[in-house]
C-alpha cells in the first residue's frame, strides 16, 4: 500500500534528508528556523491553554473565579464539585445512553457501510456509478433539517436510539474510503475463494473482511467518535431527559436550559457555591474519555483520512 | 430528500409527511419578502466569507511551517497537540468558549489587566464573528494540515535541486515549487470547503448564539431551525432549507467547474 506508506511517512516519520538543501545554510535561514520553533510553541501553547484552564477552574474555588483569578493552576483547591456532579443520577443516566448509543449506533454503521462499500467496489455491477453517484450526492445535497425531522417522526422513531443512529448511518466519506480499500484487493483472492466453493456471503466474511480488519477499524473509530460526540440528533429528538446523552446534558448545563435546574437543586441542598466551577467540572468529565483514548488512537485516524483523500 | 416537497405544499403536523396540497412558490415569495431572512442571508454569507478567508489558508501556512522543522520529536509533539481539538465534541468546544470568554475568564482578566473594562464577549454582536472564527481555526488548523503535510512529501526532490541551481533561494523554492506541487490538494479542498459555506457551523452558532447577537450572529439554518422549531411552521422552513441547500449546490458545482477550467484539477 504506496499510500498509507506515504502517510507514515508524512506523520510519523518526518521529511526525508533531502531537507537539508545545501551544506551551508544561510543566517536568514537560521534566523527562520529559530522564529519558527517560536510559532509552532505559540500555537501548541493556544491550543492546549483552554484544557489547562478548564482542569484549574474546574478545582479552584468559586471565589477565586468569580474574583477572575484563576489561569494556569487551581485557586483555593478543592474537588467538591467533582462530587457534586458525580452525585447527580441524570448526569450518570446520560454518560449510560451515551455509551449505549455510541455502541449502537457505531455497529449498525459500521455493518451497513461494509455492505455498501463491498457491493460498490465490484466492478461488474450494474448500475454501480448510479448507485455510487447517490451518495456522493448527498454530501453536497441533504434533504434538509425539517423534512428529515418530518420524516424521523413520522416514522415514530422518536425518543429512540433509531433516530440517532439510522439518519447518520453511512458517512459518504467513510463509504468511499472502504469502496477504494475493498478495490485495492487482488481480484484473484476472490475468483479463488469462489472455485472452493465459498458463496458471496463466505468469501466477504471469511477472505474479505480479515484481510480488511485495520480499515475496519480505522471506520469504528470514526464512527464512535462521531456518535460519542454527537448532539444535536438527541437534543432534536429526544424530549425526555433520561434519555439524553451526556453532550446534551452539558448543552443544557451551559444554555442553562430545563434540565440543568436538577444539579442546581443538589448543589442548594449541599449549600455548595458552585455555579461557576459546575461547567467547568462537567466540561472536563465530559471530554476525559477522548484525552484518555486520544493518545492512543490518533495515528489510526490520519491513517484513516489520508486513504480517505488520495483514493476517495 | 422527497420530504423537500413540503416546501412547496401546505403541512399539517400530523398529517401527511408530504403535504396536504400544492401552495406552488408561496413560501419561497414569503421569505423573498421577509426581512429578517436577508439579515440572516448577509450573516451567512459574511460568516461563510470570514470562515474561508482564515480557515483554508491557515492549515497551509502552519503545514509549511511544520515541514521546516527539522527536529522530528517537536514535529510529531506539534502535530499531536495539534489535531486534537478535532476530537472534541461541538458542545464541548462551546462550553470552553463560553468559559474563556465569561466575565471572569481569561480574557476577561487580559482585558482588566490591560486596564480595560470587562466586555460581556457573548453578549455582544460586534464579538460574535471574531469569536466564532477563531474557535473554529482553533479547532480545525491543525487537523488540516494533515492533507497537506502528505502532499508535501511528494515534491520531487529533482524540482528542489533544480531551484537552486538556478539560483532560488529558499522563499522562492517555496513559491516556486512547493506551492505548485500541493495544488491539487489546496484546490480540492477548496472546493470542498466552498461546499459547506452555506451550511456555516450550524451546530456552533446554535449552541453559541442568543437573542442579544442574532443581528451579527442568526445565519440562514439557525433562522430556519428557530421558524421550524419555536414557530412551527414546517412548511416555511423547509422552503428555506431548500433555498440554502440548492445556493449550496450551486457553488460547489461552479467552484468544480471553475477549478477545472482554469488550474485543470476538479473534484470530477
Amino acid at each position: 500500500m504506496v499510500t498509507v506508506d506515504a502517510a507514515e511517512r508524512a506523520t510519523e516519520v518526518g521529511p526525508r534528508p533531502r531537507r537539508r538543501r545545501g551544506i551551508r545554510q544561510t543566517r536568514g535561514y537560521r534566523v527562520f528556523q529559530v522564529v519558527n520553533a517560536i510559532i509552532l510553541t505559540l500555537v501548541v501553547v493556544v491550543t492546549l491553554y483552554p484544557f489547562v484552564n478548564i482542569v484549574a477552574r474546574s478545582m479552584s474555588h468559586e471565589a477565586y473565579i468569580i474574583a477572575g483569578q484563576v489561569n494556569l493552576v487551581p485557586r483555593g483547591f478543592t474537588l467538591d464539585t467533582y462530587q457534586l456532579v458525580m452525585s447527580d443520577p441524570l448526569f450518570w443516566t446520560n454518560y449510560r445512553n451515551t455509551v449505549f448509543y455510541t455502541v449502537t449506533a457505531t455497529l449498525i454503521s459500521i455493518v451497513m457501510t461494509t455492505c455498501y462499500a463491498y457491493v460498490l467496489s465490484k466492478k461488474h455491477l450494474k448500475g454501480r456509478t448510479a448507485l455510487i453517484g447517490i451518495a456522493v450526492f448527498t454530501m453536497f445535497f441533504t434533504g434538509g433539517l425539517i423534512p428529515n425531522y418530518v420524516l424521523v417522526t413520522s416514522l415514530g422513531l422518536k425518543n429512540s436510539v433509531w433516530a440517532i443512529a439510522l439518519p447518520n448511518a453511512i458517512n459518504v466519506f467513510n463509504l468511499l474510503v472502504m469502496k477504494a480499500f475493498f478495490e485495492s484487493l487482488p481480484v484473484e483472492l476472490e475468483e479463488a475463494a469462489a472455485v472452493d466453493g465459498l458463496n458471496t456471503y463466505g468469501i466477504l466474511l471469511r477472505i474479505v473482511l480479515p484481510l480488511s480488519k485495520a480499515i475496519v477499524a480505522t471506520m469504528v473509530l470514526f464512527y464512535a467518535v462521531a456518535f460519542w460526540n454527537s448532539w444535536f440528533a438527541a437534543f432534536l429528538y429526544m424530549d425526555q431527559q433520561e434519555l439524553w446523552p451526556v453532550t446534551v446534558y452539558l448543552r443544557n448545563l451551559i444554555a442553562g436550559a430545563t434540565g440543568a435546574e436538577n444539579i442546581g437543586a443538589i448543589a442548594e441542598a449541599n449549600e455548595v457555591q458552585a455555579e461557576a466551577t459546575l461547567k467547568s467540572v462537567t466540561i472536563v468529565l465530559t471530554t476525559l474519555p477522548i484525552l484518555l483514548v486520544y493518545p492512543f488512537v490518533q495515528r489510526y485516524f490520519v491513517r484513516g483520512i489520508m486513504l480517505g483523500a488520495v483514493k476517495g | 430528500m422527497l420530504g423537500n416537497v413540503i416546501a412547496f405544499r401546505r403541512f399539517r403536523p400530523g398529517g401527511s409527511i408530504f403535504g396536504e396540497y400544492w401552495v406552488g412558490l408561496r413560501y419561497f415569495k414569503m421569505f423573498l419578502a421577509d426581512p429578517t431572512f436577508w439579515n440572516v442571508f448577509t450573516n451567512t454569507l459574511v460568516l461563510g466569507g470570514l470562515t474561508l478567508l482564515f480557515c483554508f489558508p491557515l492549515p497551509i501556512v502552519l503545514a509549511l511551517l511544520l515541514n521546516e522543522v527539522r527536529a522530528r520529536r517537536l514535529k510529531r509533539f506539534v502535530q499531536s497537540v495539534s489535531y486534537l481539538p478535532h476530537f472534541l465534541s461541538i458542545v464541548i468546544v462551546a462550553a470552553i468558549v463560553m468559559q474563556l470568554l465569561s466575565m471572569d475568564g481569561t480574557v476577561n482578566q487580559f482585558v482588566r489587566a490591560a486596564g480595560g473594562e470587562e466586555i460581556a464577549f457573548l453578549q455582544r454582536p460586534e464579538w460574535f464573528r471574531t469569536i466564532y472564527v477563531s474557535s473554529e481555526v482553533w479547532q480545525t488548523v491543525g487537523w488540516g494540515t494533515i492533507l497537506y503535510l502528505a502532499a508535501l512529501t511528494t515534491i520531487d526532490d529533482d524540482l528542489y535541486e533544480a531551484a537552486r541551481i538556478d539560483g532560488a533561494n529558499r522563499w522562492r523554492q517555496t513559491w516556486h515549487v512547493t506551492l505548485p506541487g500541493i495544488r491539487p490538494t489546496m484546490v480540492t479542498l477548496l472546493i470542498l470547503n466552498i461546499g459547506t459555506f452555506m451550511a456555516v457551523g450550524f451546530e456552533k452558532i446554535l449552541l453559541l448564539y442568543n437573542p442579544l447577537t442574532y443581528p451579527t450572529a442568526d445565519v440562514i439554518s439557525t433562522y430556519l431551525f428557530r421558524v421550524g422549531f419555536a414557530s412551527s411552521n414546517f412548511s416555511y422552513a423547509a422552503a428555506i432549507g431548500l433555498f440554502e441547500a440548492v445556493i449550496g449546490l450551486v457553488l460547489v458545482l461552479s467552484a468544480n467547474l471553475i477549478a477545472r477550467r482554469t488550474v485543470g484539477t476538479s473534484l470530477w
